[in-house]
């Protein structure tokens, strides 16, 4: 069996105003369908274990989440080796229900941004208002940072889970490298 | 610079976020119509200054379609709907015409 690694297999730079880390692996289920239905919302919540989330909110608990993507998709998170087995349990609650349920855990990227100035290293990047009274812990955002799509929000009170797309890992490190580099303290939070 | 709100998830995000994707309300002349109205369909355009209706798509964010109405002058937005429509809705039209008394655009004023 060939050992499975993530795409930058646990890549850290930790010599900037704030740590840059790729989690590495990181079980990820698409979930589409009518989010008003019962048996979708119970598909989501059985698997990760967590209450569903308001719109473009999180809910995450360590591995386990529910991200909220748009009005028909939902992101759930669960340890990678678990994976198949969830979405066998996911398909086994949808049955019936007019929905779509795919593994993309190999398809992502992602990251950790910690540290207390990883707030402003990520404001260089996205176009997204991030001062602490607006972008507040619970929320999600997709955008782009730079010039690739990501999305992120507050793990914990000082570290932002940003996801990217696995080919896209590469560029998305340099660039959060970049963004926090020594010396580089705005200050304006 | 655009700030649009993207009506199906709500997010207000500026423009590089989003994607254009040309004028709105277009009728698709297909199998069956006249020349005249497939070159209509095809190539005619509108090129206002002031009031204008566009197709955008939060590209970067939910992936959904709406419409905006906008000013090509100011880069005002006056508002974004749904994509699901054939015409701008009333409260907006009564919205711009506080803005641009007198407005037209196409059929609608």
């Amino acid at each position: 069996m060939s050992n499975i690694v993530s795409a930058l297999n646990q890549k850290t730079y930790a010599d900037g105003i704030a740590e840059v880390r790729e989690i590495g692996l990181q079980g990820m289920i698409t979930l589409r369908g009518d989010m008003a239905s019962a048996a979708v919302k119970s598909a989501a919540t059985g698997v990760a274990g967590v209450d569903m989330p308001a719109p473009s909110q999180v809910n995450c608990v360590d591995q386990r989440g529910i991200c909220w993507m748009s009005p028909d998709e939902l992101l759930v998170l669960c340890p990678y080796e678990t994976v198949a087995d969830n979405l066998a349990k996911m398909r086994k609650s949808l049955d019936g229900a007019h929905a779509l349920s795919v593994d993309v855990s190999d398809a992502r990227a992602v990251f950790d941004l910690s540290g207390p100035h990883a707030r402003e290293a990520l404001a260089k990047l996205v176009p997204v208002d991030l001062s602490p009274e607006v972008f507040k812990e619970g929320m999600f955002r997709r955008s782009r940072m730079a010039q690739i799509p990501a999305a992120f929000w507050l793990h914990t009170p000082d570290t932002f889970r940003i996801i990217t797309f696995r080919s896209q890992a590469q560029y998305a490190f340099d660039l959060l490298k970049v963004a926090a580099q020594p010396g580089s303290e705005v200050g304006f939070f | 610079m655009l700030i649009l709100t993207c009506p199906c998830c709500g997010v207000t995000g500026e423009e590089t976020e989003f994607h254009a994707g040309g004028e709105a309300h277009l009728k698709r002349h297909g199998p069956g119509s006249t020349e005249d109205q497939f070159e209509e369909y095809l190539f005619m355009r509108e090129n206002p200054k002031g009031v204008h209706f566009e197709r955008w798509r939060h590209v970067y964010g939910c992936g959904k379609w709406f419409h905006a109405a906008r000013s090509t002058t100011t880069l005002e937005v006056y508002g974004t709907y749904a994509a699901q429509t054939h015409e701008p809705p009333k409260d907006l039209r009564d919205t711009i015409s506080k803005k641009v008394p007198g407005w037209t655009w196409r059929e609608f004023q």
